[in-house]
């Protein structure tokens, strides 16, 4: 019975190095919670205390679709070089100087989380 | 005996009170009634993970010399009202709704109000706090006058600093600072200089640090002068 127990809790922890997005995702988390809930919500469905009056409302990032058809690529200029720079909204702003680049793919593994991984 | 010792203990405590200068009164108010949650003493923030920013208690004042106006801290301290609509971590106080998200109000506390002698006294301690007198020296404003309509759009249409900020009490985001009373509370250096490089001044701060050129930092700046004693 012990035995089977220990074999439990190793094949779990394989399981979550398995993935190995789930420390980066983890750590996008926490700046999703910091940084981006003002306006995209804290769930993360574009409905942040913020919209009220905003002119054009925050992507829904858990809108799989949408969210899928985007490169990782694209997600990341939106972040670093904000709305402006992906022919979207100014009211994206541009993140470069306040988060690192390894920051930024945090984020997009957390982003990739909340679209797509149902 | 113990009596006597005790009342001896009183005599000395009242007489090394009264014995205290106007400064190291303020220095103790400051130290037993704000330090709890107000960073008092130089932070290297950047020198923590980022999650130090979700549990900071309340802004750092220990640039506080170099941030507000002296006469509207020495108000606002016996009288004071909010200025961030969803408190200092607006996360923490933020409940999902039908709508979207709502800022949760019953979470936010009211702040401690001082008496009016009170209030000067850590006001003239706070304003001694000047660590950043270099940030202001640095920037290049001049307060100036722009008209409100133009100052209105590169505040919103073109920098989209009202997703965040109100510059009306009914109108603008939640998350930030209220600035249509920015101009009454701030020095005008400070917000030309925060708006430049808001990072420089907090490395975890929760606002972006656009690219903004000196003419368009001078805008915006003008813009929350008009705008401010349109008020
Ligand atoms: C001031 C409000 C605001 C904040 C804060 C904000 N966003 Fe946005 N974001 C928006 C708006 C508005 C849009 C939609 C722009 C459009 O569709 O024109 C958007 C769009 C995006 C997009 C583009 C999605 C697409 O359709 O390609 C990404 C990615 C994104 N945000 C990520 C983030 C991340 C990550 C953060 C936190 C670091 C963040 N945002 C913080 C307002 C904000
Ligand atoms: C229980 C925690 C707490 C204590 C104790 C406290 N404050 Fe505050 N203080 C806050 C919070 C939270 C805010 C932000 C309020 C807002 O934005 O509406 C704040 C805001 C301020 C501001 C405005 C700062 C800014 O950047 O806008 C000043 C000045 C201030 N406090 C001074 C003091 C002084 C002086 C004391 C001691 C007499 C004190 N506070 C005690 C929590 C506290
Ligand atoms: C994503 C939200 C956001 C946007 C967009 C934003 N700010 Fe801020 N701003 C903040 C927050 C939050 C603070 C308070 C500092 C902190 O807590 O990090 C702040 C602080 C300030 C301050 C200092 C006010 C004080 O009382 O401390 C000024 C001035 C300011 N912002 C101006 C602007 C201007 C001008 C723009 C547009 C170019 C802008 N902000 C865009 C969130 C934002």
């Amino acid at each position: 019975m012990r035995y089977a127990l220990v074999t439990l809790a190793v094949s779990a922890l394989t399981a979550v190095s398995a993935h190995s997005w789930a420390a980066d995702a983890e750590a996008g988390k926490q700046l999703y919670q910091i940084y981006c809930t003002q306006c995209h919500g804290i769930n993360g469905d574009g409905k942040g205390i913020n919209i009220p009056d905003m002119s054009v409302l925050p992507r829904d990032h858990t809108d799989t679709s949408e969210m899928s058809a985007r490169s990782d690529e694209e997600l990341i200029k939106a972040i670093k070089h904000g709305g402006k720079a992906v022919n979207k909204s100014v009211l994206m702003p541009a993140w470069d100087k306040n988060l690192s680049d390894e920051q930024v793919d945090d984020l997009v593994a957390y982003l990739r989380h909340i679209c797509c991984d149902k | 005996m113990m009596k006597q010792s005790n009342l001896l203990a009183i005599v000395t405590c009242a007489l090394g009170l009264a014995a205290l200068s106007p400064s190291a009164m303020a220095e103790q108010l400051l130290e037993q009634q704000c330090a709890s949650c107000h960073a008092l003493q130089a932070e290297d923030y950047a020198s923590s993970t980022v999650q130090e920013r979700a549990e900071r208690k309340a802004p750092p004042l220990y640039y506080a010399g170099n941030k507000f106006r002296p006469e509207w801290l020495v108000q606002w301290l016996q009288k004071p009202e909010r200025i961030r609509p969803a408190g200092y971590f607006p996360a923490a106080h933020t409940v999902p709704g039908p709508d979207g998200d709502v800022v949760d109000s019953d979470s936010l506390p009211e702040h401690i109000s001082l008496s009016a002698a009170d209030a000067e006294l850590a006001s003239a301690a706070l304003m001694k706090l000047t660590p950043y007198t270099d940030k202001l020296d640095a920037v290049d404003y001049e307060v100036g006058n722009i008209s409100w309509r133009m100052g209105n759009l590169n505040f919103g249409k073109f920098n989209g600093c009202d997703a965040c900020h109100r510059d009306a009490p009914d109108y603008g985001g939640l998350s930030g600072p209220e600035l249509y009373s920015a101009w009454d509370r701030l020095q005008p250096k400070f917000i030309a200089s925060f708006i430049t490089d808001p990072v420089a001044w907090d490395p975890h701060t929760l606002m972006p640090a656009n690219d903004l050129n000196q003419a368009a930092v001078q805008k915006l700046s003008d813009y929350l002068k008009v705008n401010g004693e349109d008020e």
